[in-house]
């Protein structure tokens, strides 16, 4: 198979795309068209002409400060800098005049008297734009030279000829982890300034001083690039067009030579990057223009957070033990897979067929997780397969589903281009889905209105530029009764899409809804006691969804990990309905999907109750196609859900889990049931890359490879198909498929797959959505998005544009219901979960790399308040205490949560904050309720007990014995 | 699963398909356990609702006896 191998340095056009009427124009001579509002310079490039430049490049706006692109245009006085110039129809455009030529030597020559001669060792040497610009204008001698003994100003010597010390010279800053700013190589293009105004939107840098003053400078006078609010995105990094902003990776290991484009293995945004090598080391990802997710943007983690790959803790190995209580030994493949298999034949010889089951991957591929689920229904024979969308967007399938007949999210991530208004509920875009945030907030500083609907003040309510018009500061748990509370102003005030409804909707579900949403029961001021948002802010931004143009919806887990977790997202598709937000661009429900590939592990028929595709086993015509195919019986009846697993493995019923990259003790609620239920097993094997917590409960190890090291599909949140790309072999020798594979073969199965490729085969033969997808059409398109078949070849960016997929939307009575999870005089505050940009889901991945630097533990955020009335100051340990369990950590007294809200991470298995959530669940899907938990907090003198014991426990768990001789 | 933890989840279920104008509460329930709940979770529903079915909501144990006679049928 081919893979998409492609320069590394690709075509820089100078100023951004323009959409508009054409226009044509003559440049050398050569006619070309463009649309109305291109620059003089993006006109030439695409006329294959390349004008030098220095300050302009295509990510951000043209600036027109270097000087170096000036041109000559006919019947126009003087040399106009074509950066800045927009075409013209009729113009006549000369690049290469002599006088054109002299200007950019003359303006090289200043640039260069006051900049470094170190190329030959520079870190940038061959990959500079400085170094190209010179070469390409013919600069061949700079007449601005220091006299001896005197001083001369400039900014790249350390002391000026007279040996005192230069004043104007900086050191290098190498605070953050990642890259280095060396202020000697800078050329104050700005362009490091604009992209983290105008692609990243954290406003983190500035120029600080005027004419020869002028720097660069991170934060406010004293910060370095850590101490400032730099996010680390990388996006002053790849403008940067000289050594000046460097990642440490390449000063350390050169410039690569190649590149493949592959896709992040980080949250569902699924950024495409270029995984840029040297040999077979990585040197750098460089997120990749074309990429249709993320359009040449990145975050820390996908842009810098690789290093985990690399990391010793990873097992390279296979091992097995008999019992969890022994150290590992190192085995080879053929033992550890036939003592798996032999494990789990004679568990099911003894305990029924069903005694058996596996997790499948969010993380993985989708070929592998289709294998997984595969191993599940065609080798072991039951349904028994589940993969971690239970525990977070589990609700979004059913709740979809039920309302509009798919789970799927409706929109593409270029949709909020067009959104006027939009409503982030439930999620955190600025940690959690970091590039879509950045567009969002593009979005935003050019006008769009934003309602922000969460219990705490999420970044995204008040940053630089950015400032949400209505925050509703909910309290935990009342998520229904805001909605409903909304739709009930839409429909009471008359700001209801009426033709849409009539048209779209099946107007006997609408009858009900109507009245039953119109009762005064609903009103804001009815609910405001129980929600703690005040009814007139909460109508205000009703009617500014209803009437202020486009409007979308984009939500996470905050909407979905509740006990109505599945009555809320029903809810938010009748907002959508009844406002006519549905089916064009800049609308829709976007539900924002937390792993990479939690939407592709949904599809593959990772639940219990559906074949790949979503459809239920209990259909007998779908059964028919995979039991051709695979040649054996399917069972008609759903298997286990995670949850269910537990249980059952506790009540004795449940002995073996094949898991594969998950790690269900740190992630899933209530951590000492879990553990309970994985000690109950007899055969419990984890794949993954590192020995997590979950393998402490393990007999049998399978070393993962990395995104790097395979090839695959991962499906995004915009149900976008995207190629994984193998740069890299895999370090255990086999990538995570072929290792199901070997656990197949090894239980007696033979299938035979030689490449991920056939994988993807059989998936679009057996599941229609998926019927038109294979790795060609991936490699021509570079991505498409599902449904892809017959009736939509090149894939589907907005679904529902004529009609909903089951027909006629479905209004659904969304009846607010308490959780069980109350507050009390033991347990007197709520306790609500999240992430941080730096670090990822259980921290698997993002704790072994240098992101610790931003986060190295967990922290408890409490109101000042609550703090005050416990004793309670800055940095202190705190017990939090649930009736589940308790764990201690430290505390962080702001504002952002309201007083009787406290709000932690779970990245850090030392804090193990699972241990303090429940085993209540969403009715419908039983994905739990993390972010309700009635929790105390009290002074503490450091870990509990519980810690110590579990961290004792996983350190003897961990043990392996020295390999033999 | 502890008795508790599976009345509440059925509960829940129950309650939700309650607040639905217009349909079968109780056939809707019981669509909802075949489709989601394993056998073995069904069976402990089964057991629990013959031993008294404390604490059970009455549309889940109307709903379980729609489950058992679904079965027969087969």
């Amino acid at each position: 198979m081919k893979d998409f191998i492609i320069p590394v340095r690709e075509r820089d056009m100078g100023t951004p795309a323009r959409t508009g009427a054409p226009v044509t124009l003559k440049i050398d001579g050569v006619q070309v068209t463009v649309p109305e509002g291109t620059s003089v310079m993006r006109a030439a490039a695409e006329a294959g002409i390349a004008v030098p430049k220095l300050c302009a490049t295509d990510s951000v706006e043209a600036f027109g400060s270097c000087r170096l692109c000036v041109v000559e245009i006919a019947g126009r006085r003087g040399t106009p800098a074509s950066c800045t110039t927009p075409v013209a129809e009729g113009m006549e455009v000369r690049t290469g005049s002599d006088r054109v030529r002299r200007v950019r030597r003359g303006v090289m020559e200043l640039y260069i008297s006051d900049h470094p001669l170190d190329c030959l060792t520079c870190a940038a040497n061959g990959d500079c734009e400085l170094q190209d610009m010179a070469g390409m204008v013919g600069l061949r001698d700079v007449r601005y030279t220091a006299p001896e003994g005197a001083g001369l100003a400039n900014h790249f010597t350390a002391r000026d000829t007279s040996g005192a010390a230069n004043l104007q010279w900086l050191p290098k800053d190498d605070s953050n982890p990642y890259f280095t700013y060396d202020p000697s190589k800078c050329i104050v293009c700005s362009r490091c300034v604009r992209a983290c105004e105008e692609v990243q939107g954290t406003f983190a840098l500035t120029i600080e001083g005027r004419g020869f003053d002028s720097r660069v400078s991170a934060g406010a006078a004293g910060d370095d690039f850590l101490t400032s609010d730099c996010v680390s995105c990388g996006a002053c990094v790849q403008a940067c067009p000289t050594a000046t902003l460097q990642e440490k990776s390449v000063i350390e290991m050169g410039t690569p030579d190649r590149a493949v484009v592959t896709t992040c293995a980080y949250c569902g945004v699924g950024c495409s990057f270029k995984a840029e090598m040297n040999g077979d080391q990585l040197v750098r990802m460089v997120p990749y223009k074309h990429g249709k997710a993320n359009r040449g943007h990145s975050c820390v983690k996908g842009r810098f957070a690789y290093g985990y790959a690399q990391h010793p803790d990873r097992v390279l190995s296979p091992m097995i033990r008999e019992r969890i209580d022994e150290p590992w030994r190192e085995v080879d493949w053929d033992t550890a897979l036939s003592f798996a298999a032999r494990r789990l034949r004679d568990i099911q010889a003894r305990h029924g067929r069903k005694s058996v089951g596996v997790i499948t991957s969010s993380r993985c591929t989708n070929e592998e997780t289709y294998l997984v689920q595969k191993l599940a229904r065609a080798v072991f024979g039951n349904n028994n397969t589940d993969t971690c969308a239970r525990v977070c967007h589990s609700p979004t399938g059913y709740g979809l589903g039920q309302t509009y007949g798919t789970s799927a999210g409706t929109q593409d991530f270029d949709s909020v281009e067009e959104t006027d208004v939009a409503i982030v509920i439930g999620a955190n875009p600025t940690d959690g889905h970091p590039v879509f945030a950045s567009r969002l907030k593009k979005r935003l500083r050019a006008g769009a209105k934003l309602i922000v609907i969460d219990p705490r003040r999420i970044d995204l309510v008040k940053s630089p530029h950015v400032a949400a018009a209505h925050h509703l500061p909910l309290r935990p748990g009342t998520n229904v009764a805001v909605l409903s509370a909304m739709a009930h102003v839409i429909v009471t005030e008359g700001l209801v899409d009426d033709a849409f409804i009539r048209d779209r909707c099946d107007a006997e579900a609408y009858a009900h809804y109507a009245e039953f949403i119109s009762d005064a029961r609903h009103s804001p001021e009815a609910v405001e006691m129980l929600t703690g948002v005040p009814a007139a802010s909460l109508r205000d931004a009703a009617r500014l969804y209803a009437t202020g143009g486009n409007g979308a919806i984009y939500y996470g887990l905050g909407v979905t990990e509740h006990s109505q977790g599945s009555t809320t997202v029903m809810a938010i598709a009748n907002l959508a309905m009844l406002t006519g937000n549905i089916g064009r661009p800049g609308v829709g429900v976007n539900p924002l999907r937390g792993q990479n590939n939690v939407q592709g592990a949904c599809d593959m028929g990772s639940f219990p109750h559906e074949l790949p595709g979503y459809r239920h086993v209990k259909g007998a015509e779908v059964r028919a196609i995979y039991e051709r195919i695979w040649g054996v019986e399917i069972d008609p009846e759903p298997g286990l859900r995670i949850p269910n697993m537990l249980d059952a493995a506790v009540d004795g019923t449940f002995k073996g889990l094949y898991c594969q990259g998950e790690d269900i003790l740190q992630s899933d609620p209530d951590t000492k049931h879990v553990a309970a239920g994985l000690a109950a097993m007899e055969c419990v094997i984890v794949h993954d890359l590192f020995l997590n917590e979950t393998a402490n409960y393990a007999h049998v190890f399978l070393p993962g490879s990395t995104f790097l090291e395979k090839d695959g599909t991962f499906t995004n949140a915009e149900r976008r198909i995207n190629r994984v790309r193998q740069g890299i072999p895999p370090r255990t020798g086999y990538a995570d498929w072929e290792v199901t594979q070997l656990l197949a073969g090894a239980m007696g199965a033979d299938w035979g797959y030689t490449h991920p490729a056939q994988i993807m085969e059989e998936i679009a033969l057996t599941t229609p959505s998926f019927a038109g997808v294979d790795y060609a059409l991936l490699e021509e398109k570079g991505s498409v998005q599902w449904p892809v078949n017959a009736a939509a070849p090149e894939g589907t960016p907005l679904m529902h544009v004529d009609g909903f997929v089951r027909g006629r939307g479905r209004f659904m009575v969304t009846e607010y219901v308490a959780t069980d999870e109350r507050t009390g005089p033991r347990y007197p505050l709520l306790l609500t979960t999240g992430r941080i940009l730096s670090q990822y889901n259980v921290g698997a991945q993002t704790r072994r790399t240098d992101n610790v630097v931003w986060h190295a533990e967990d922290v408890l955020e409490i109101h000042p308040h609550d703090a005050e009335v416990r004793g309670v100051s800055e940095g202190d340990w705190v017990k939090l205490a649930s009736r589940s369990g308790e764990t201690a950590l430290r505390a962080k007294l702001t504002d952002r949560v309201s007083p009787g809200v406290v709000y932690t991470t779970f990245h850090h298995p030392d804090t193990q904050a699972n241990v303090i959530t429940t085993d209540h669940s969403d009715w419908a899907t039983n994905c739990p309720e993390y972010k309700v938990t009635a929790v105390q907090v009290s002074l503490s003198n450091g870990p509990t007990e519980w810690q110590e014991d579990y961290a004792a426990q996983a350190a003897r768990a961990r043990r392996i014995l020295p390999a033999a001789e | 699963m502890s008795p508790d933890k599976m009345v509440r989840m059925a509960n829940q279920i129950a309650v939700f398909f309650s607040t639905q104008p217009d349909v079968d509460a109780a056939d809707r329930v019981a669509a909802h356990l075949a489709d989601y709940w394993d056998p073995r979770m069904r069976a402990q529903l089964h057991a629990h609702v013959d031993a008294g079915g404390e604490g059970l909501d009455p549309l889940v144990i109307a709903a379980d006896a729609r489950l058992r006679a679904d079965q027969t049928a087969d």
